[in-house]
């Protein structure tokens, strides 16, 4: 009995020990994180203010602004949304409700799960020598869209194809079952009951984008720039341009990283204070995505 | 073995073989179906009536790998509805299915019911609104849902669902109605609703029904197929397999000696 007891104080003793080490760990990690964002938001809030947004970049630490940075970030993210969102959707229901399942198609979803994780910087090379070389669209907005939509393409491929595979399939049977065609059944319930786990992809897809710097750098977004793209809309004939696509721009890690390189400390200000924005960028995204998703499984449960 | 009997034929199937695969799991089954009549088919776990019954609308072309062999005939024009050259989809839109578990869309009451429509290219808003209203009261649903055709058929109850499912089935005029062991997920009340509705239903339609329960094919259908094994071993009126059934096996499995 005696010795049983020992047993059980030391199997209890290692218990014990394991869940101080476990908190340990998650502290440390924490910690980090809320030091390194605390340290962000002292160093850069009070740089933070209307004019930090409405200024070009300036040789002035005190005058320069992100208002290029923020205008491309979003405009790429226009640009990339574009591009990957039907690209992606189409390929994941593809292959969900219309390819065979044999081994071409295993083929083909080991590859995607494998390009999600092949690193940024190789999209950008071969962004680079497509759309920059091969398809001459310049070192442009249309480029760097493009660029992190390949790079977010497998994301919202898998993201999809994780939304479809939830649907039950007595709901596609009660549908084919009516008579409805393929398209009927996609069209009718496939997209409607997936789009919330479709969007939530979508969105966490977008906020990898716009943090990305390496694709970007390597299809030759510049680091300065004092002026913004042609306007989309304008008082003309025909009011709607195009051009804008074709211009160079900035992103605003790139415009983090070229003030963080300057040698003057009031320059990492800005830095600091563009991270700010930036990571809010992000946590806005995120939260979007996670309310989306909130939204939907209220309203469909299997 | 083949059977005949002395009514008016709504579908027939002939020398019918079906394989998953390699698996051969209907052999050579022939069995009348009457017209505006309820057939159930009976049988332990795995015996193949719901294979067989899903031979009927084509549900099988849905999967790869699986084969018909022979013929069920649809009368009066008699065509051979699992002939690779007649399209699924067009025996679909003809004979309806209800499944063994509920399975409404996600969507409103008045949007289940109108699927069928819908998919048949109906846009007129007055035909939908006509053919929800007489498929709900067809299926003894309207009473209780006509204030509320817009709320998600998510919140009506599990025997509700069904009957809902069985108005989408009703909407769009079948020839005839399958229903694959509708009440197996259902309570005493519910599933007594819905005998009751198939009792009902079958002055307009012909009805086959698949079920686990011998209770129900005896107290809904006209006649009983008892299959084992991909085979049907006994086919005739209701009253006669429950009473004075012919071969063994039947007795064995009516008794409840088996299956």
């Amino acid at each position: 009995m005696k010795d049983i007891k020992k047993r059980i104080a030391f199997n209890k003793f290692k218990d014990y020990s394991f869940r101080v080490l476990g908190l340990l760990s998650t502290f440390v990690g924490l910690a980090l994180l809320f030091a390194l964002i605390a340290d962000l938001f002292m160093e850069g809030a009070p740089r933070i203010s209307y004019k930090f947004f409405a200024s070009f970049p300036s040789r002035f630490p005190e005058e320069a602004g992100i208002l290029s940075a923020w205008v491309g970030t979003l405009l790429i993210m226009l640009v990339t949304a574009f591009a990957a969102i039907p690209l992606g959707v189409a390929a994941g229901i593809y292959l969900e409700e219309y390819a065979k399942k044999n081994w071409l198609t295993d083929i083909i979803e080991i590859n995607i799960a494998n390009l999600a994780g092949v690193p940024s910087i190789i999209y950008g090379l071969l962004a680079l020598g497509m759309f920059v070389y091969f398809f001459k669209f310049g070192e442009s907005v249309l480029t760097g869209g493009l660029a992190l939509a390949l790079l977010i393409l497998p994301m919202v491929i898998m993201a999809t194809r994780e939304a479809i595979r939830a649907i039950p399939n007595s709901i596609r049977e009660a549908s084919y079952a009516l008579g409805a065609t393929k398209w009927q059944t996609v069209w009718w319930h496939i997209i409607p009951y997936s789009t919330g786990g479709i969007l939530t992809g979508i969105i966490i897809g977008l906020s990898r984008a716009i943090g990305e710097t390496a694709p970007i750098i390597t299809v030759g977004a510049l680091t300065f720039i004092a002026f913004l793209p042609t306007p989309p809309v304008s008082s003309d004939f025909p009011f709607i341009s195009f051009k804008w696509l074709f211009d160079p721009f900035t992103v605003m890690p790139i415009q983090i990283f070229n003030w963080v390189s300057r040698p003057q400390q009031e320059f990492h200000v800005n830095a600091a204070a563009a991270g700010i924005v930036l990571l809010c960028m992000t946590l806005l995204m995120n939260a979007a995505a996670i309310y989306i998703r909130y939204r939907f499984r209220k309203k469909i449960k299997w | 073995m083949t059977v005949t009997i002395s009514e008016d034929l709504k579908a027939e199937s002939k020398n019918l073989n079906f394989y998953y695969g390699a698996l051969h799991s209907l052999k050579n089954v022939n069995l009348p179906i009457a017209r505006r009549r309820v057939t159930a088919l009976i049988g332990p776990s795995g015996c193949g009536k719901t294979t067989f019954l899903r031979c009927f609308n084509r549900m099988h072309d849905l999967y790869p790998h699986n084969r018909y062999e022979g013929e069920i005939i649809i009368y009066p024009e008699k065509l051979n509805i699992i002939s690779p050259s007649v399209d699924p989809i067009e025996i679909r839109m003809q004979i309806s299915m209800v499944f063994q578990k509920p399975n409404p869309f996600p969507k409103s009451i008045y949007e289940n019911v109108a699927y069928g429509l819908r998919v048949r290219g109906v846009k007129k808003k007055g035909l939908i609104d006509e053919a929800v209203e007489k498929s709900l009261r067809g299926s003894a649903l309207w009473d209780e849902v006509k204030d509320r055709l817009n709320n998600s058929a998510f919140d009506l109850s599990g025997g509700q669902q069904q009957r809902l499912c069985i108005a989408r089935a009703l909407a769009t005029d079948p020839r005839i109605l399958l229903f694959d062991e509708p009440t197996s997920a259902l309570d005493p009340t519910a599933t007594s609703k819905i005998e009751e509705l198939i009792i009902e239903l079958k002055n307009e339609v012909t009805i086959i029904i698949v079920t686990h329960n011998m209770q129900q094919a005896a107290r809904v259908s006209d006649y009983t197929a008892f299959m084992y094994l991909g085979e049907i071993i006994e086919f005739d009126k209701t009253d006669k397999i429950f009473t004075a059934p012919s071969n063994k096996l039947t007795e064995e499995y009516i008794t409840g000696r088996f299956g």
